[in-house]
């Protein structure tokens, strides 16, 4: 094992001791990184999981692993599905010690707190976990029910769920509006800083619309043979697929909902509450719907995966944002469905509080790992498309 | 008691207990690793070599019986058995869907094996991946496994077998598929097998093992005390040069040194001995652990310039590297004079044609003794690399005698209710040489045979039980 190691380790500083070429934070290789480069020198000798992911396909198109890009590359690349540790002949207890998944997942968190911003607020990745999630949530639900009974209107006559009675439409607006967009910005950024690192080359709209694709369909979540993936041992199921699709899609109908009423409000004057037959609230309906089921799912199999996927340490971070969607979810089906109680306002700050810490952890937490994850996919789309500089077709 | 015991856990073992389950029997699978290490060599495999007479799914062309033949008589310079070897060959046309039924998924071959693309179906993330397959299946289907189950042991009556030993544990069957592989992993019995040389070295104490360290060969040994009928020579095994740093123990296929036919190969004395561009890597690396055995130290260098980097599969560990030849032969500690007087001697023999990797190019030399026929070129632009290679075995062949039926016999006579299968009879088919993916092929096919007729033979036993009590 140690001479292994330091063999590979040899091998990269041979061959052009670590030219790392991001720029941006100017970090040398990681000790996590150097293990992917370590596992990558083994798989690349053996390349028997090329069917399952884009991984191997793309390993294959070099022959060293010296490049931190590269490496951040290959390591957001991997979409954690099991398959090439249950088939790996060097998995532990083997001496060589590859697992591959769990090797890039410490790469990604790297990834996502080195190109965060602003830089100082990467750290956050670390901490955000399942209690600062509900914490948060909690908080400032707690906040909002306060200001609510100090300002005596907590318990109120029934409102026909006009929501804008107990908090100001233009209130709502600027408070979520700018955390949302922070939110939305600070990923942004970093995205951004992360695509240039990786040197994608050029941007065809045939490579952008076959990563759009694997990436809505989760296609490296199908195992290579339709299969499906692992969650606690070397079975495949599509059911990690199947709940991903319902909170992705969940998360897209609600945003969608949120995006029509806008429109509504500003385009139209049609202010809310929307009837149960309208466009926003059969589309926050559906979406709610997908966002309760797909969490539950995500959150279940999150428990019975098996020790050895992963990252262990990132579980919390999976499980906060998994508990947050969720919540919001619930709590804003809750609040349709006793919209036109007394509760309105109590249902309504607890949602607002859960939707707030939603977006407050947005940008250091989970989420984060769809931004990362499609631009890998999109670089791997156009760099499957370029020709090849290792021609290691001897046999 | 179960109707049928099966001892071993790796491709043919499964593939019988399937069988057998399908037929009806009740099924126990002896295995003697822990589960981490189940599957024994099958777990280092990764494709089958597969007859077929039109395109198939992942099959590019066809591959028909005739010229698999042909390659099998080649590579075995005639030690096999035809009719077995036929019958493999035409049950690999049509083991697959089976296979897939099972779990197993198949995929086009993988990149940097072009040469197999038309011969060999690949499994879809390797041997492991086929191996949990079966093994799931097995459990799907109510087959007892047992994992650290290293059977020491078989009570056998009159050629009948009765019960497998594991310590003081005994499991009764009315039929039994030996599936336990070669004894390559017991390196006393290789040390006797290849015995010393005219140099007095003991050859197969530099001897690596490619695969399982669970194959000990205990129950070929039990089979031979046994009186068992047992074929072929226990020096012949797949055995491959590979990387001379590599584990004792299954290192697997990331430990091959796929530069030897691009450069020059030297031994310690720093001597060319065989014709490294013969043939396509693929077809010649099988032989060349037992080149490599026949040389002093059982030690060989692969050495190649920088114009051959990345036209081969990279090599698992860096090479030795250095920027001149004399510098090279120092770091590799081999005689730097006579490696000057090999490697310049070989650069004037060059004739460079057309250099082509992947075709049988036109680049040989003229006038020196061993030759080398394809991709010659004259080793002098640096960087130059050397990587020490050793032989590997994967499996060795001696073994049990066995039928189209996967019978074992004593004195000639078939016992009622034993059968073999995998690397314990492979050598019926493969008795010297070897063809990427036939290890798998030959395991399928006996596997499955072996599956049914030990089904078969426990109902016989079963129907002839109550008769036999009379008596």
């Amino acid at each position: 094992m140690q001479s292994l190691d330091s063999l590979t380790r040899e091998a990269q500083n041979l061959a052009g001791a670590s030219e790392h070429s991001v720029t941006w934070h100017n970090k040398g290789i990681t000790e996590n990184e150097a293990e992917v480069a370590r596992q990558m020198q083994i798989c690349n000798a053996c390349r028997y999981c090329e069917g399952f992911c884009a991984v191997f396909p793309a390993m294959t198109r070099r022959l060293s692993f010296d490049n931190k890009a590269d490496l951040n590359y290959l390591a957001n690349l991997c979409h954690n599905c099991g398959a090439c540790l249950h088939a790996c002949q060097y998995a532990p207890p083997h001496e060589f010690m590859v697992n591959v998944p769990q090797a890039m997942a410490k790469v990604r968190m790297e990834t996502y707190m080195d190109f965060a911003w602003p830089s100082a607020l990467g750290a956050l990745y670390k901490r955000n976990g399942l209690t600062v999630a509900m914490a948060t949530a909690f908080g400032l639900a707690l906040f909002l029910v306060l200001a609510l009974i100090s300002q005596g209107t907590l318990w109120h006559e029934p409102l026909a769920g006009n929501f804008y009675a107990v908090f100001p439409h233009n209130t709502l607006v600027v408070v979520f509006g700018s955390v949302f967009g922070f939110a939305v910005l600070a990923l942004l950024i970093g995205l951004v800083r992360f695509w240039r690192e990786i040197t994608p080359g050029h941007v065809s709209g045939v490579a952008v619309g076959e990563a759009t694709h694997y990436a809505l369909k989760l296609k490296y979540l199908d195992g290579g043979h339709g299969l499906g993936c692992n969650d606690e041992d070397d079975k495949f199921t599509l059911r990690r697929r199947m709940y991903h699709h319902f909170t992705f899609y969940g998360f897209m109908l609600c945003f969608a909902a949120t995006s029509v009423a806008t429109i509504y409000h500003y385009v139209f004057g049609w202010e809310a509450p929307y009837g149960y037959t309208s466009l926003p609230v059969i589309l926050g309906t559906v979406g709610g719907i997908g966002l309760l089921i797909g969490p539950v799912g995500l959150f279940y199999l999150n428990k019975r995966r098996s020790p050895l996927h992963g990252d262990k340490a990132q579980q919390p971070m999976d499980r906060g944002f998994i508990a947050l969607l969720f919540w919001t979810s619930l709590t804003g089906l809750a609040l349709l469905v006793w919209r036109d109680t007394s509760a309105m306002a109590l249902l309504l700050a607890i949602h607002l509080g859960v939707v707030m810490a939603l977006f407050l952890t947005m940008p250091y937490g989970k989420f984060a790992h769809g931004f990362y994850r499609c631009a890998a996919l999109l670089k791997n789309s156009i760099e499957k498309r370029m020709p090849n500089k290792v021609s290691a077709g001897s046999e | 008691m179960w109707d049928v015991v099966v001892v071993g856990g790796g491709n043919a073992a499964l593939c019988s207990a399937l069988m057998a389950r399908e037929a009806g029997a009740s099924v126990l699978i002896l295995e003697a690793s822990p589960k981490e290490w189940r599957g024994g060599n099958s777990q280092h495999t990764r494709n089958l070599r597969c007859m077929h007479d039109a395109p198939q799914d992942v099959l590019v062309d066809a591959y028909p019986e005739e010229e698999y033949w042909q390659d099998l008589l080649k590579v075995t310079g005639g030690i096999t058995n035809e009719k077995l070897a036929r019958m493999v060959i035409r049950e690999s046309s049509t083991c697959r869907p089976w296979m897939e039924k099972h779990g197993v998924r198949f995929q086009p071959s993988l990149s940097g094996t072009l040469h197999v693309a038309r011969t060999n179906a690949f499994f879809m993330g390797g041997g492991k991946a086929l191996i949990n397959a079966y093994y799931r299946s097995a459990e799907n289907l109510g087959i007892d496994i047992l994992y650290d189950s290293p059977v020491d042991d078989l009570e056998i009556k009159d050629g009948k077998f009765i019960a497998a030993r594991v310590g003081d544990k005994r499991y009764e069957g009315h039929a039994v598929v030996l599936g336990s592989g070669g004894f390559e992993s017991d390196r006393t019995w290789l040390r006797e097998a290849w015995g010393q040389n005219e140099r007095g070295e003991w050859p197969a104490d530099n001897f690596l093992i490619r695969g399982t360290r669970y194959n000990m060969g205990v129950i070929i040994k039990v089979m031979m005390r046994e009186g068992a009928d047992t074929m072929g020579d226990p020096t012949q095994a797949h055995c491959v040069a590979i990387d001379a740093r590599s584990p004792l123990y299954d290192g697997g296929i990331c430990t091959r040194i796929d530069c030897v036919s691009l450069g020059i190969v030297v031994n310690r004395e720093a001597k060319r001995f065989y014709d490294e561009g013969e043939d396509f890597w693929p077809k010649r690396y099988a032989l060349w652990g037992r080149l490599v055995a026949m040389q002093p130290g059982q030690i060989a260098y692969s050495i190649i310039d920088a114009k051959s980097v990345g036209n081969f599969m990279p090599p698992v560990f860096p090479g030795v590297i250095a920027h001149t030849l004399p510098e090279l032969a120092k770091k590799l500690e081999l005689d730097v004079d006579t490696f000057m007087e090999t490697v310049n001697s070989f650069n004037a023999a060059c004739r460079v044609g057309t250099f082509d990797h992947t075709i049988q190019d036109d680049c040989h030399t003229e006038g020196i003794t061993p030759e080398k026929t394809h991709w010659a070129r004259p080793i002098d632009k640096g960087p130059f690399y050397g990587y020490a290679v050793k032989p590997g075995v994967t499996f060795t062949y001696f073994g049990l005698t066995t039928d189209e039926k996967a019978s074992v016999f004593f004195d000639g006579k078939a016992s009622p209710n034993m059968f073999a299968a995998g690397e314990i009879n492979a050598g019926n088919v493969l008795g010297k040489g070897y063809t990427a993916g036939v290890g798998m092929s030959i395991g399928t096919a006996f596997g499955r045979i072996a599956g049914t007729q030990a089904a078969l033979a426990a109902k016989k036993m079963k129907e002839g039980a109550p008769l036999h009590a009379i008596a």
